[in-house]
């Protein structure tokens, strides 16, 4: 099957489409004719054609346009339709270009082609292998006598061919944009299902000419679905079989092995391609089932220096699902092109903010301690046994040496990406570090996301190697993760064969005893992909460098004075792991590490016992049931808890009686809870003293204004918006607020500015570097924030206060906007939960934003039984306390939380359920 | 400035008249009765009689035209008589005889087709889709009024919704009489937002309307509290401050649509000047949401509520002890 040829169509001249296609600009159309060239180089065209033939082109072209309106273009966006589309792909990116000509950024002329064949253009009456397809656009630029600047942007095999352009015109290339497309095929690998299909002889003719199924599956892979007005524009010029030659003749090009005809001349693009350094930007949809993301990975590879953004959602018409436009424009704004030097990327600011610290690997405490007996790490409670597990230094130091050099051996390179799919304890500190010490890069996603969120999660996270407890390895295989797959834990043969498993740890152990380890990376090199808690959208992988990791270490180790020796009770994973970083003595507590809230008051109280701990890390899901299980202490339990110095609650706020109540268990301990999240793990600290501290100063503050004011009157002034005190920023950390604006948008210049309520932008040496393969939200975290620094934009909403501390009021999309300002939700919460009848509350916004209603959400003491309208006493009593004006008070019987800490609260979906009820809507729960 | 205030016999005409005199204005107020409103120079008549508008309008310089006919149910040929024909003749003699300010009061009703309303702006009067004899009527009025807008003679249409206050026979008078004889239901959840004017501030807001008619005419505007609630809380204010038991029993909202349809085929079956204990439109209006963006008519009418709902409800109860 090496040529499976398609007769050709008759010939059929070119035309204009009809002028009532939904979205498209008709008077942009022209025909262009264009002199066919000899075929082109780098392999035979197979076409036979003479070089005095003429064929006409239709495309869209705004050229015309912009010089009618005086502007003069920086340079061109040439874009190429896949198939079975045509120019009206690009509709939106052409009048989205019309639009920002006028606006005092960039000029770009787009010029959208219909390939010849396809859409409007000429029915050519012959083959077009991909080779003359390349020169056939490439005769088009010579037509239209385009050699200023080009950006060239491709779509399916529409992108192959614009990169079939882009290696054969350097002098007037200045940059490469992709949507969902795949320039290489290995042999070995798969074509994919839905074309093998396709490609087979007796369909290929049948879906693709003689019927429209082809155009019509590719069409039914919008997400959302494509409304009927834009599917007719796609049919618009395939009406007929005699029309969709084009199309059958395209799927019959691809090549599926190395005999077919277009092979090399795939071959000579995807090579070449390596050596483009333009900016380049790949837009992808990857719920594709087609052009999946290992054609992604493919070509990331190639042009490492390509900036991505994957759009969870979106699938393999990536411009209908997704605003394409905006993105692209942005981007060649950002990138400073037409006038980029050739290697722009991202300025690595990680340099400007940390060189100033001394870079320690994670791993110099298990180099310095190799020789140490003394206790590194104890496992109260191993899967493998009763008896805890003590590991010392030499142990540890041995099993992470032996491992790297193991992994290392078995092809686990220095920028491999492995997905740990281990619970805490000592197999993944020792998988971890053996990884980091490599320079692999780890890949770490939370259990609490779901295994639709963890599946998303590290399917775009493309690893190479998966390192997994069986229960992670059976996941993987089942829901079809990717990568190489290692178990922690020794498997029968069956079951090894069953979970594709190809090695086991302990064999990767013995492989690496008597190797020697690869050179270490370097401190800019990439060490982990951590993803978000997948609370606040779609879970983000956030990537940091060694440095940044380093930097994060540093942190902990100078805000709660942790060093050599100290003995810490690791309850909460992420800084549990760092614990030999550094150079800590630590102990995992017997607890079911899946779900925190198993913790006990005992186990804590022996995991402390055990490495005499001073220093006790929780989550707050596990505080409260370490507190709920205080009386089964035993006087040997409570001395040893008295022992404990400090104590820390992380992953989400804690209520001062709960923190409270832990301290009085541990009545030496200083208590604290940090603000941060993934994308900064430890920005500020505050300690139980600071918090009564803080609260005290809020209620003189409120009831100063109590007392000034005789009427309950609006306040929108943020000293008086509330919030959870935070505390202050660590001694790395820099905090500034971005104000808010009257449409409640982060608009304002970040600053250090007290009592001015916006967005808390926060700087750190130990902040992410960025997001993984997501350009536009890493654009989005840092827009406006100063230059050559690394800053991000957190999407909470607070203040500072006069003695620098920081107050948390809501999150970004929470802010409500009234007709007489704008409204963060806490501190309107916890002003109502004052009342002893109120448990939890929420406050929302119904309406359209700018004239929005307030409406108070909430949880009652006993739990009501059903949604209804509050009495009129407790909506009475609610407004006094909230000083603000309320329009209506709900009561449920329980606010929707996240799951992983049951705490944040999902304002949005109650937004949306309080405005259907009060226009009318059924009472249901929400 | 000399004003004529048609209509100021009702609860909102005669707070505008007092408004308008309080302002410093000559205010002569039109309708069949003495309007009792201190200051006032009365002319008694009908604004369906061509010879009695034209008298009352003469040596005037601005007209105030809230007479209509508002009522939940009746003859059809009667509301139009008096709220399309009565607002003609005004136009009529307003123009013949120089006046160069009009303003037209109507209601958030002539723009509401049973829907709720969320803090939408207010929408262009529509007789076709309007619900009921007195919104489709008033919804021809005021595109009337505002086809006569012309240089020398500006209108303006105010709409003010659901105005209520002391002495107020329309709406909380019913509402408290109903609820004192068990026959008011809550319609559905109750929980359906719905804004209303206290009457002072409909009268301001209609004071300012005729202050600013050289620089906002030609224009309706909704006017309000900016204060919505659920429409069981307002219901219930009301009743407390008359010192009536609010409403427990509730009715699904559809069944009291259907019901309310039926109930006033009967009535109208009827033929007496009674009003049917519910109507469809009355249903709509309890169980649909109805609040408004009030930011345009603030900025354009240059004016605020003074009285929020609290001191409203304070005053109702004051008045009913």
């Amino acid at each position: 099957m090496t040529t499976r040829s398609i007769p050709a169509s008759r010939r059929a001249p070119a035309s204009l489409p009809p002028l009532d296609l939904a979205g498209f600009d008709r008077s942009l159309s022209r025909i262009v004719r264009v002199a066919e060239s000899d075929a082109a180089e780098g392999s035979g065209s197979g076409s036979g054609s003479a070089s005095n033939q003429y064929f006409d082109w239709h495309i869209t072209d705004t050229g015309v346009r912009l010089t009618e309106r005086g502007l003069t273009p920086v340079g061109t966006i040439l874009c190429v339709h896949g198939n079975p589309t045509w120019s009206y792909l690009w509709r939106r990116l052409v009048a989205a270009s019309l639009r920002a000509a006028g606006t005092g950024s960039a000029v770009w002329r787009v010029v959208a082609v219909d390939q010849l064949d396809m859409g409007f253009s000429e029915r050519t009456g012959t083959q077009r292998p991909l080779a003359r397809r390349v020169a056939d656009l490439s005769d088009l630029t010579d037509a239209l006598k385009l050699d200023g600047p080009v950006v060239t942007l491709g779509h399916d095999w529409g992108g192959v061919v614009s990169l079939g352009w882009a290696v054969d015109h350097p002098q007037s290339l200045v940059g490469v944009m992709l949507l969902n497309t795949a320039i290489h095929q290995p042999e070995e690998n798969k074509i994919p299902a839905p074309l093998r299909l396709a490609l087979r002889r007796s369909v290929l003719k049948a879906a693709t000419v003689a019927t429209p199924a082809f155009l019509e599956t590719t069409l039914a892979l919008a997400h959302p679905p494509l409304p009927q007005s834009i599917k007719e524009g796609y049919r618009a010029p395939y009406r007929g079989a005699q029309r969709r030659g084009g199309i059958g003749g395209f799927v019959a090009d691809i090549p599926t092995d190395s005999v077919h005809e277009s092979w090399p001349e795939l071959e000579r693009i995807a090579a070449a391609v390596r050596s483009l350094a333009v900016p380049t930007l790949m837009l992808w949809g990857p719920r594709d089932p087609i052009f999946s993301d290992r054609y992604l990975d493919d070509l990331s590879q190639r042009m490492p220096h390509a900036d991505v953004h994957r759009f969870e959602t979106a699938g393999h018409l990536v411009a209908e699902d997704v605003d394409y436009a905006s993105a692209l424009l942005d981007w060649l704004d950002e990138r400073g092109l037409p006038n980029a030097p050739p290697d722009a990327r991202d300025v690595d600011v990680a340099s400007v903010d940390s060189s100033a610290l001394a870079f320690q690997p994670l791993w110099h405490h298990l180099d310095e301690q190799r020789e140490n007996d003394e206790t590194a790490l104890v496992e109260m409670a191993p899967p493998s046994g009763s008896a805890p597990l003590i590991l010392s230094w030499r142990q540890l130091a041995t099993r992470v040496r032996q491992l790297a050099a193991g992994l290392n051996q078995i092809g686990v390179c220095a920028g491999d990406r492995v997905s740990l799919l281990v619970p805490p304890g000592a197999d993944l500190t020792a998988v971890l570090y053996a990884c980091l010490r490599i320079g692999a890069i780890v890949v770490v996603a939370d259990a609490g996301l779901g295994v639709r969120g963890l599946t998303r999660a590290v399917r775009g996270a493309r690893p190479d190697h998966v390192i997994g407890a069986t229960k992670g390895l059976l996941a993987a295989r089942v829901l079809g993760w990717p990568g190489h797959k290692i178990s922690v834990e020794s498997l029968t043969a069956p079951v090894r064969v069953a979970l594709q498993v190809e090695y086991v740890l302990a064999e990767v152990e013995a492989l690496g005893r008597d190797e020697l380890l690869p050179p270490q990376p370097q401190r800019h090199d990439t060490a982990a992909v951590l993803f978000t808690s997948g609370s606040t959208g779609p879970a983000k992988g956030v990537v940091y460098t060694h440095d940044q990791l380093a930097a994060v270490t540093a942190a902990l180790a100078a805000q709660y004075t942790i060093g050599i020796g100290t003995g810490l009770v690791a309850g909460f994973a992420p800084f549990a792991l760092l614990a030999p970083a550094l150079g800590a003595r630590s102990v995992t507590p017997a607890m079911d590490v899946t779900s925190p809230k198993t913790l006990t008051a005992q186990a804590v109280a022996a995991a402390v016992a055990a490495v005499d701990a001073t220093v006790v890390f929780l989550s707050p899901a596990a505080l409260t049931n370490v507190v709920a299980t205080a009386e089964t202490l035993t006087p040997t339990d409570h001395r040893a808890l008295a022992g404990v110095k400090t104590f820390l609650s992380a992953g989400a706020p804690v209520s001062e009686p709960l923190l409270a109540a832990a301290s009085r268990l541990m009545p030496a301990a200083s208590a604290h809870t940090p603000y941060g999240m993934t994308e900064g793990l430890l920005m500020t600290d505050i300690s139980l003293a600071g918090i009564r501290e803080a609260s005290g100063a809020l209620e003189v503050e409120l009831e100063l204004e109590v007392k000034l004011e005789l009427e309950v009157e609006v306040t929108a002034d943020a000293g008086a918006a509330g919030g959870v005190c935070v505390g202050r920023p660590n001694a790395t950390t820099r905090v500034l607020v971005s104000a808010l604006d009257s449409a409640g948008a982060a608009s304002g210049q970040p600053l250090n500015q007290a009592g001015v309520t916006g967005e808390i932008v926060v700087s750190a040496p130990h902040l992410k570097s960025h997001y993984d393969r997501l350009w536009i939200t890493n654009r989005a975290s840092r827009v406006n924030t100063p230059q050559n620094e690394r800053w991000h934009r957190t999407g909470d909403v607070g203040h500072l206060d006069t003695a620098g501390r920081l107050w948390i009021e809501g999150r970004l999309p929470h802010v409500v906007v009234t007709a007489f300002g704008v409204v963060t939700p806490v501190g309107v919460e916890q002003r109502v939960e004052t009342d002893a009848t109120i448990a939890r509350s929420a406050l929302v916004g119904v309406g359209p934003r700018g004239t929005q209603q307030l409406v108070l959400i909430v949880e009652t003491v006993p739990n009501a039984r059903r949604a209804a309208l509050a009495s009129p006493e407790m909506a009475a009593a609610a407004r006094v306390l909230a000083r603000v004006p309320i329009a209506a008070v709900l009561v449920v019987p329980h606010l929707p939380t996240d799951i992983r800490h049951n705490s944040k609260i999902d304002r949005t979906r109650l937004s949306i359920w309080a405005a259907r009820i009060l226009a009318g809507g059924r009472m249901a729960q929400p | 400035m000399r004003v004529l205030v048609t209509g100021a016999s009702g609860m909102i005409g005669r707070a505008v008249a007092t408004e308008l005199v309080s302002r410093g204005l000559t205010v002569r107020s039109f309708q069949r009765r003495p309007s009792g409103v201190a200051g006032v120079e009365d002319a008694l008549g009908s604004v369906s009689v061509a010879g009695d508008v034209n008298e009352a309008v003469r040596g005037m310089d601005a007209v105030v035209h809230l007479a209509a006919k508002v009522s939940l149910a009746g003859d059809p040929a009667d509301f139009a008589r008096v709220n399309i024909g009565g607002t003609r003749s005004l136009l009529a003699a307003a123009s013949d005889h120089g006046i160069n300010r009009f303003v037209q009061i109507s209601s958030p009703s002539v723009a509401h087709s049973g829907v709720s309303i969320v803090g939408e702006g207010p929408g262009p009067a529509s007789a076709a889709t309007a619900r009921g004899e007195y919104a489709r009527t008033k919804a021809a009025a005021e595109q009337l009024a505002l086809a006569a807008d012309r240089p020398g003679l500006r209108v303006i249409a105010v709409r003010p919704h659901l105005v209520w206050g002391p002495g107020d026979t329309q709406l909380v008078q019913r509402v408290v009489d109903r609820a004192r004889a068990k026959r008011l239901p809550l319609i559905g959840h109750g929980a359906v937002l719905v804004d209303s004017t206290y009457v002072d501030n409909a009268a301001s807001a209609i004071a300012a309307a005729l202050e600013r008619c050289e620089d906002a005419h030609g224009r309706a505007f909704v006017v309000s509290n900016g204060e919505p609630r659920p429409i069981a809380e307002l219901i219930a204010s009301m009743c407390l401050a008359a010192g009536v038991t609010p409403p427990a029993w509730r009715v699904p909202a559809r069944a009291a649509r259907v019901a309310g349809s039926v109930v006033e085929l009967l009535w109208r079956a009827r033929l007496d000047g009674d009003e049917p204990p519910m109507t469809r439109f009355l249903a709509e209006q309890l169980s649909t949401a109805h609040w408004f963006d009030q930011r345009e008519t603030r900025e354009q009418l240059q004016w605020t509520p003074q009285i929020t709902l609290a001191e409203g409800f304070r005053r109702l109860t004051a008045f009913y002890r």
